[in-house]
Parts: C-alpha cells; sequence; structure tokens
C-alpha cells in the first residue's frame, strides 16, 4: 500500500520517510477506530522497512499529538455490559494495541515522534515506543491514569523505566502532573526541544540524517540500546485489567465522560 | 525578579495575547474560565506560556481551583 487516508489516521511517504499522521479531532483519542487503522499500518510495517528508513509520526492538530486512550468509548462500551465482559474487552483492546506498539518498538526504522501540545497517557505512550521524541516547545506530558483509579495501560510504564530515571517516573505517575517539553528534556524524555510549529519539519531534517547510516548497524545499534521489555508489558496488562474491575474506576470514567467540568484534562 | 505587580501585568498581558483580545478587557480578579472562555486545554497551552515566559515549572495540580489571575500570579511569583 502506497499511501493510506483513514478516518483518524494517514501515511505517505516523502525523502526516505513514512509518514504516519495523527488526525482525529479533538486530540487523537485512540479508540477502537484508531487502534483499527494503527493495525493496518502495523501489517505493512515489514515492508515499508525494505522501502524507507524512517519513519516520523505526528498529529495535524493545533490540540495536540494525542490525548490517550477514548476514555468516552471506554465508558459507554462499558455500560450495559456484565462486568466480566466488559474486562474481557478491554484486554483484548490493550492485547492489539500493545501488538501495534510492540511492533513499532521492534521496527527496523528509525523512528521519531514530532509532538506538539497534549502529548498525555496513551499518546505518551505512543511516542515512548519511537527512537527519538522531538518536541515543539508548546507540548505537554503527563500520564493522569491514576486519576481514574488505573495505570496506563498501553506500555507506558515499562517504556518510562527503560528510558528514564526511576524518580522521575515516580514523579510523573504518582502526582499525575503533566512537563513541558523543556523539564521533558531535561529529564531525558525528549531529544530536541524546537519552536511552535516546526517539530516535524525538524523530524524531518532528523530522519535524513539517521539515513544516512549503514541500516544492518543501526539495527544492530537499536537492539542493544532499546530492548523491549515484553514481560513487564504482559504484567501491565493484567494489573491494569485487575484495576478496571475495581468501583473506583467507573466512578472515575463517570465523572470524567458525564461531567460539566469544562477541565477534564486538569487534576 | 519582578514583583507581585509585574507578574500580574505580565500574566494579563500574555492571557490577552494568547486569546486575541484587548489586555484593558482584563482585570486582574476575572474568572479566566468565564471571561475568556477557556477550556483545559486551552489552560495547559497557557500554563506552558507561563512557564516559558517566567522560566519556573508549575505543577498543575498547584494550580487546582485557581480560577482568577491575580492567584495565577502568586502562585508563580511564589516560584521566582
Amino acid at each position: 500500500m502506497n499511501q493510506f487516508k483513514g478516518q483518524v489516521l494517514s501515511w505517505e511517504f516523502k525523502d526516505g520517510a513514512v509518514e504516519l499522521a495523527l488526525h482525529r479531532e479533538p486530540c487523537n483519542e485512540i479508540g477502537s477506530r484508531t487502534l483499527e487503522e494503527l493495525e493496518s499500518f502495523a501489517s505493512n510495517l515489514k515492508s515499508f522497512e525494505h522501502q524507507f528508513h524512517a519513519l516520523i509520526l505526528y498529529s495535524t492538530l493545533k490540540s495536540g499529538f494525542c490525548a490517550g486512550a477514548d476514555l468516552r468509548e471506554l465508558y459507554h462500551g462499558a455500560q450495559g455490559m456484565e462486568k466480566h465482559s466488559a474486562a474481557r474487552g478491554v484486554r483484548e483492546f490493550l492485547q492489539r494495541i500493545h501488538r501495534v506498539m510492540n511492533a513499532i518498538d521492534a521496527s527496523s526504522l528509525a523512528t521519531i515522534a514530532a509532538v506538539n501540545g497534549v502529548t498525555f497517557g496513551g499518546g505518551l505512550e505512543l511516542a515512548l515506543v519511537c527512537d527519538l521524541i522531538i518536541a515543539d516547545k508548546m507540548a505537554r506530558f503527563c500520564f493522569p491514569e491514576l486519576r481514574l483509579g488505573l495505570i496506563p495501560g498501553f506500555g507506558g510504564i515499562p517504556r518510562l523505566k527503560r528510558d528514564l530515571g526511576n524518580a522521575v517516573v515516580r514523579d510523573l505517575l504518582l502526582t499525575g502532573r503533566s512537563f513541558n517539553a523543556t523539564k521533558a528534556q531535561q529529564v531525558g524524555l525528549v531529544s530536541q526541544v524546537v519552536a511552535e510549529g516546526e517539530s516535524l519539519k525538524v523530524a524531518r531534517g532528523t530522519a535524513a540524517q539517521l539515513g544516512k547510516f549503514d541500516r544492518p548497524t543501526v539495527m544492530a545499534a537499536k537492539k542493544f540500546i532499546k530492548p523491549i521489555p515484553y514481560e513487564e508489558l504482559r504484567l501491565e496488562i493484567d494489573i491494569f485489567c485487575e484495576l478496571f474491575s475495581q468501583p473506583a474506576v467507573e466512578a472515575g470514567l463517570k465523572k470524567f465522560v458525564e461531567g460539566k467540568d469544562s477541565q477534564p484534562y486538569l487534576p | 525578579m519582578p514583583d507581585s505587580e509585574q507578574t500580574l501585568e505580565e500574566v494579563l498581558g500574555l492571557a490577552a495575547a494568547q486569546f486575541k483580545i484587548p489586555r484593558e478587557k482584563l482585570t486582574p480578579d476575572d474568572d479566566f474560565f468565564k471571561t475568556l472562555g477557556m477550556d483545559s486545554l486551552q489552560a495547559l497551552d497557557l500554563l506552558t506560556r507561563l512557564e516559558h515566559h517566567f522560566n519556573v515549572e508549575l505543577p498543575d495540580y498547584e494550580l487546582q481551583g485557581v480560577s482568577d489571575f491575580r492567584t495565577l500570579a502568586s502562585r508563580i511569583q511564589a516560584r521566582l
């Protein structure tokens, strides 16, 4: 497939790189449609690896890269279902999104997330599968899941632990606070901070640089410096599903979805 | 270091610029969620601009319940 234009994401090829654009209003929330289109992308990844040297993920929306899981779909989907059926549905969703995330994480392409604005929860987890994160100076990073009585479910904790010091991981997770791009760079989450609106352009320049090196050498380096924590990723799904059945989660989701609060992204 | 009045004035100026309204339309005790019709994504945007402008880190939980410019400016002042 040479290019794809979906309902919520698209991809095309430019200067030897695959560019995957997210474009679901209001802020690229990841629900079943996004998952289906990401799976379609992942199924093409192996063939892309033979033709291209890099993958750039970005958002076309000013609001941000991605606000995370589609909590409205999660909440409404679970309504009227038996608890165990809802839990099974959540586990299947997580297993599917993990397969996509793991495929991008393990890709031999040089992968870059060019992020802007809100990069929260599942959005940050998507960025974390990439080799590099290039952040617009207005980008903001957060794991708000504990506010809902949950932990991140798309691989966030194992990948944060892979990349950052444990004190920073605890700060992000246990306070649920958000970091700006400068702070994210200071702690090692982000490799470059760029001017407003420039992250995609800088990511393209970086992708061109990455493309200069011998591919097998790049792949060998990636295997060495970016191991995928499969065991912890599986454990994360189990813990998430266990927590999901707790009453606090339903109450948290209900508050987020049905509340009149105009500030759902603030703690 | 700016004094508290200067900080407040700069906060008002930044908010006016972000929402493209004349500075004189804003007063220190305005509820910015109501006056500016600000939603949470826009609030995060303003928070990021304030952090960059003042070169401070403002944990968002510290701003919980803050909805007027004067209190917001005082929280920033405390970190300068």
